[in-house]
């Protein structure tokens, strides 16, 4: 065939073919994309230091591991409230003359997704400790550690951010101090959150959940109230853990213990309970902690299994809180006026 | 044979209950495991039960015959097939007239099948799901079996030793017989027999009494005293015309160029994977995961791969359009530039400098932007190339490796212009661009170089020409589809993900076609395997090529990618085909290159030791990750954890780094096997040195 022998015509059609083909499925489609897109009115622009923290999320290579999307299927609700949205990542633009634009998605869970890690764990100083290196609040990390971003000094000035780690991990009578960069990526960590949807109309929903687990349990009306389908231990591991160790024991100069902790085995749940719904910053020594129940819409079964789970552990030996009863009280606090 | 088949409608009802019944009783997987145990157990006692009815009715058979007409049967079948000693027995005793002997008998070995009757129906009954009545029932069938078998090899015995009584009454019958018979015609017919038998060959019917002699010298190679060969001989590449030195020189740097960066970056690569095992091996910045894991990856596929590639395709392009490269110096300018984006790109990305975290769009654009110079001048230089081509048709091979730097330029444009890159424009182009990068640029090129170089090593045409156009059309319309498939559930249009799966689903055609095609080219020269160490590495990337590219179909699924999105699967699905079919078919095109450019061979036993270290690296690199990150995704399915994911996967990425040692270590084999290529032996050749002597003596006189 004429058309074969003749390289103009061969190689031609195929540029041809292959570049419509690449505008119908790459070139047209984002256009249409970020023309059509705009941020939610209720999301917040990145602060300076924030932008400085992103740039330095995307120079260590930090997408290699971490995803930023939560996807519309049922296994991604412990990663956000709904499923992300184009308009989300619409305020990305090239980030300057050499670089690109970063919407850093990533395609690889190698450690957890960050879309919300900013209202999942807001503690700047889990943060710092965490960068400096991971494997002080999480000992099964394989997380790198980032030491450069922070600096010993012998006498750190009034105005520097002193992170407090384990003896084990710095040199001695040195006091480990937060760069600046290291501030900054704390920034942008912080940022991150999903945005609340406007109007009334709701988010996508969550596909593929899963069914299964209502039907067997028909004879519920046995079982004792203090005890529910959730698991304890397991929910701690998800929501406490980084923070509170798997010993209960804290950390100390951050976080604070829940072995042998007066508000953990106190017969009236509600102080343990509002601290869990609502976070806690009222002692001075320890780093603040956010409201983790409020964050993850953790219902009353699940709060009920993680206080007995902490009042059964690591020694600790006080009576077992009912469903209904943190029911209560749960109550009570989304009834109470926010300050 | 109405029996045989009553027993046959038998077993096929007792199989059809069985089918019937499994779905309805069987809810679990431990259940269904049981009800498929059942069932074959069932299969096999019914199997055994019509053996056994067959074997009575024979031996009943038999008997009745006897029964009825003794002695009027007609034994002259026996006096076929006797071999010789029989017949000059028969012989000897015609002659003498004497009554004697009895014949050996051939015995029939039985072959039996262990079993015993009753189809075993499963009861209605709900119980059945339950994991410890089943575990029950397995332990009380395990006797009852037993028995049965028991059983069934008493009544097989049984049946034996009546049935050889029959038999041995009717040797001697046979003898009475054969003792009987008399008659010229009959010996006559038996002597002639008996001599054809005894015929043998003298063994030098074909090659006469003369002493061999090669007048054509066709053997080579004799070895007079040959030793155990520890390691098997194959062929020496043929002897060629030799190539133009300079293009020699080039193709050589590149390989050589690609070579370096092939250690480099799967050092790198190696150190990383151990970095999941020991993620304190070092602090440093410029060491860090997050910045060493792109400079793994580019060095890999811009450096070894593409430069291999257009090394390869250097010699290739010319040849197939049998005129010479346009121009020698495009391609050492090409081989300039794509080294030096590398090197610059892997000292930025170790900085912390690079485009914004997409996958192998790392470098930055200046950096690219060499890389895409060094693209367009190999393309001029390919395609003026192909323009003055001395045939008619343009082989398949440049087909694909034209197209494929045509396709590369334009996906690097389409990634690096700035003018659809806001908000998700960014990452749809991304899931562009990192597919077309693998499917566009290296495997369509890589496919033009086994178009090439696969019927040169087994000295055949390609089987099919067709097939491989079917194959280049339908790769371009089906893979620039995919990209998307990388970001299924994400906020990408719905529409844009489907499109991206229905792709995927295409290029099965393309995979099929073009595997058919290689493996079909092998027909009626497999053996040739055997002593070549070219084929293996084709026969390997091809098995790879049909493999990991369907691998890829199922897993753009939206319920695979449920399980298996974010998971290391997805590293693991990257190294069987980046790895198992772009390096393993490169590897086959430089050793089938390199001894005809250079004249040297490499050392056959560090060739193994570099395919046998690749090829089970490789598996212990990627099959544990797959099981791994599987139960991983079940793992997040069931919302463990996330932390105990991390901790369950320590052995698989212990397993990762040790398959990943043994790839590295193969190439450090493969390399020193390019300087075997290269570089002449420093040894002196003591044949050849004193043939130069007596040349130079004569020369003198």
């Amino acid at each position: 065939m004429d058309f074969f022998d003749n390289h103009n015509k061969l190689f031609g059609a195929a540029f041809l073919l292959f570049i419509g083909l690449t505008a119908f499925v790459a070139v047209l489609p984002a256009i249409d994309n970020e023309q059509n897109n705009a941020p939610l009115p209720s999301a917040v622009p990145l602060s300076d230091a924030a932008i400085r923290g992103k740039a330095l999320y995307v120079s260590n290579g930090c997408v290699a591991c971490h995803t930023q999307q939560v996807r519309n299927v049922d296994m991604d609700k412990v990663w956000g409230q709904r499923p992300g949205l184009a308009a989300d990542y619409a305020s990305n633009r090239r980030t300057d003359f050499w670089r690109n634009t970063a919407t850093l998605m990533g395609t690889e869970r190698t450690g957890p997704d960050l879309t919300s890690i900013g209202s999942r764990q807001p503690s700047r100083e889990w943060n710092l400790v965490h960068l400096y290196n991971p494997r002080i609040v999480i000992k099964q990390s394989i997380m790198p550690a980032y030491p450069w971003l922070f600096e010993s000094k012998a006498e750190p000035a009034k105005e520097d951010v002193v992170v407090n780690v384990p003896d084990a991990f710095q040199r001695q009578g040195m006091t480990l101090v937060a760069t600046q960069d290291a501030l900054d990526l704390v920034a942008y960590l912080q940022s991150l959150k999903q945005a609340e949807l406007p109007g009334a109309a709701g988010p996508p929903a969550f596909l593929y959940a899963k069914q299964e687990q209502k039907t067997e349990s028909t004879d519920q009306s046995t079982q004792s109230d203090t005890e529910t389908s959730e698991n304890g231990q397991m929910l701690y591991a998800t929501h406490c853990q980084a923070c509170h160790q798997e010993s209960g024991e804290g950390l100390k100069g951050a976080f604070p213990p829940l072995k042998g902790s007066t508000v953990v085995v106190d017969k009236d749940p509600s102080l343990i309970v509002n601290i869990i719904m609502r976070g806690y910053d009222a002692r001075q020594e320890y780093g603040a902690m956010p409201a983790v129940g409020a964050n993850a819409d953790l219902s009353p079964e699940q709060i009920a299994a993680i206080i007995n789970h902490e009042r059964s552990s690591w020694g600790n030996n006080a009576p077992k809180v009912s469903v209904k009863e943190v029911e209560q009280i749960v109550q009570k606090i989304k009834e109470m006026p926010v300050q | 044979m109405t029996a045989v088949s009553k027993y046959k409608i038998i077993s096929s009802v007792c199989l059809l209950i069985y089918l019937v019944a499994t779905p309805v009783y069987a809810n679990s997987l431990f259940g269904q495991a049981v009800m498929l145990s059942v069932g074959i157990v069932a299969l096999v006692m019914a199997l055994g039960v019509l053996f056994i009815a067959i074997l009575t009715k024979n031996v009943v058979q038999h008997d009745l015959i006897n029964k009825i007409n003794p002695g009027k049967q007609d034994y002259s079948r026996y006096l076929h097939n006797l071999n010789s000693q029989q017949i000059s027995l028969l012989l000897d005793r015609m002659g003498k007239k004497q009554h004697l002997g009895v014949i050996a008998l051939a015995m029939l070995s039985l072959v039996s099948f262990p079993s015993h009757a009753q189809s075993s129906q499963p009861t209605a009954d709900s119980l059945l799901s339950q994991g410890g009545i089943l575990i029950t029932i397995v332990l009380i069938s395990i006797p009852v079996l037993a028995g049965a078998i028991f059983l069934f090899f008493k009544i097989t015995d049984t049946l034996n030793r009546y049935r050889n009584q029959q038999r041995v009454a009717e040797a001697g019958r046979v003898a009475v017989y054969l003792g009987g018979i008399e008659g010229e015609d009959l010996a006559e017919t038996l002597q002639r027999r008996k001599d054809a038998l005894d015929f043998a060959l003298s063994h030098n019917e074909l090659s006469g009494a003369l002493p061999a002699n090669d007048h054509k010298g066709l053997i080579n190679n004799v070895e007079h005293e040959a030793s155990l060969p520890f390691v098997a001989r194959k062929r020496k590449a043929h002897v060629r015309p030799k190539v133009d030195p300079q293009l020699s020189r080039l193709v050589t740097w590149f390989i050589i160029t690609a070579t370096f960066w092939l250690v480099f970056g799967t050092t790198v690569g190696e150190y990383i994977g151990i970095k999941f095992v020991a993620p304190d091996a070092d602090q440093f910045s410029w060491l860090s995961f997050g910045r060493l894991r792109p400079v793994h990856t580019n060095a890999v596929f811009w450096g070894w791969a593409s430069l291999a590639m257009l090394g390869l395709g250097n010699y290739v392009v010319p040849r197939v359009s049998n005129t010479n490269l346009f121009s020698i110096k495009l391609g050492w300018y090409t081989l300039i530039l794509i080294n030096t984006a590398v090197v610059l790109g892997t000292l930025c990305l170790m900085a912390g400098i690079n485009n914004g975290g997409g996958e192998y769009r790392e470098y930055i654009w200046p950096v690219m932007l060499l890389f895409g110079i060094g693209l367009l001048l190999t393309l001029i230089n390919y395609f003026k190339t192909v323009a003055s081509r001395t045939t008619k048709e343009i082989y398949i091979s440049n087909w694909y490796i034209v197209s494929s730097v045509i396709f590369g330029i334009v996906i690097a444009v389409v990634a690096y212009v700035p003018l659809w890159q806001n908000g998700l424009g960014e990452t749809i182009i991304q899931g562009y661009y990192m597919h077309q990068g693998v499917g566009m640029w290296f495997m369509l090129f890589t496919l033009g170089i086994v178009y090439y170089f696969l019927p040169q090593q087994l000295n055949k045409p390609i089987y099919s020409y067709s097939l491989g156009i079917l194959a280049f059309w339908t790769q371009i319309l089906f893979y620039t589809l995919i990209g998307t498939h990388h970001f299924v559930f994400s906020a990408i249009p719905w529409w844009l993900q489907t499109v991206a799966i229905v792709g995927s689903v295409g290029m099965i055609i393309p995979v099929v076609a073009g595997t058919t095609n290689f493996l079909l080219t092998f027909k009626g020269a497999w053996y040739k395997i055997t002593d070549s160490y070219t084929l293996p590495f084709f026969l390997t990337g091809i098995l790879f090529y049909f493999t990991g590219s369907l691998q890829g179909t199922a897993e753009a699924f939206r319920s695979t990618n449920l399980l298996w999105h974010f998971t290391d699967f997805t590293v693991a699905h990257s190294h069987l085909t980046m790895y198992g079919i772009i390096c393993f078919l490169l590897w086959a095109g430089i050793y089938a290159l390199m001894p005809r450019i250079t004249g040297q061979e490499p050392p056959q036993i560090t060739v193994g030791a570099h395919f046998w270290l690749a090829l089970i690296g490789l598996l212990f690199y990627t099959i544990p990750l797959m099981y791994g990150s599987t139960m991983r995704g079940l793992m997040w399915m069931e919302a463990k954890p996330f932390i105990d994911s991390v901790s369950f996967m320590a052995p698989f990425w212990l397993w990762r780094a040790i398959g990943g040692s043994l790839m590295w270590l193969s190439h450090l084999f493969f390399a020193y096997n390019l300087y075997r290529m290269m570089v002449t032996p420093g040894t002196v050749d003591i044949k050849k040195t004193a043939f130069e002597k007596l040349r130079s003596i004569d020369h003198v006189s």
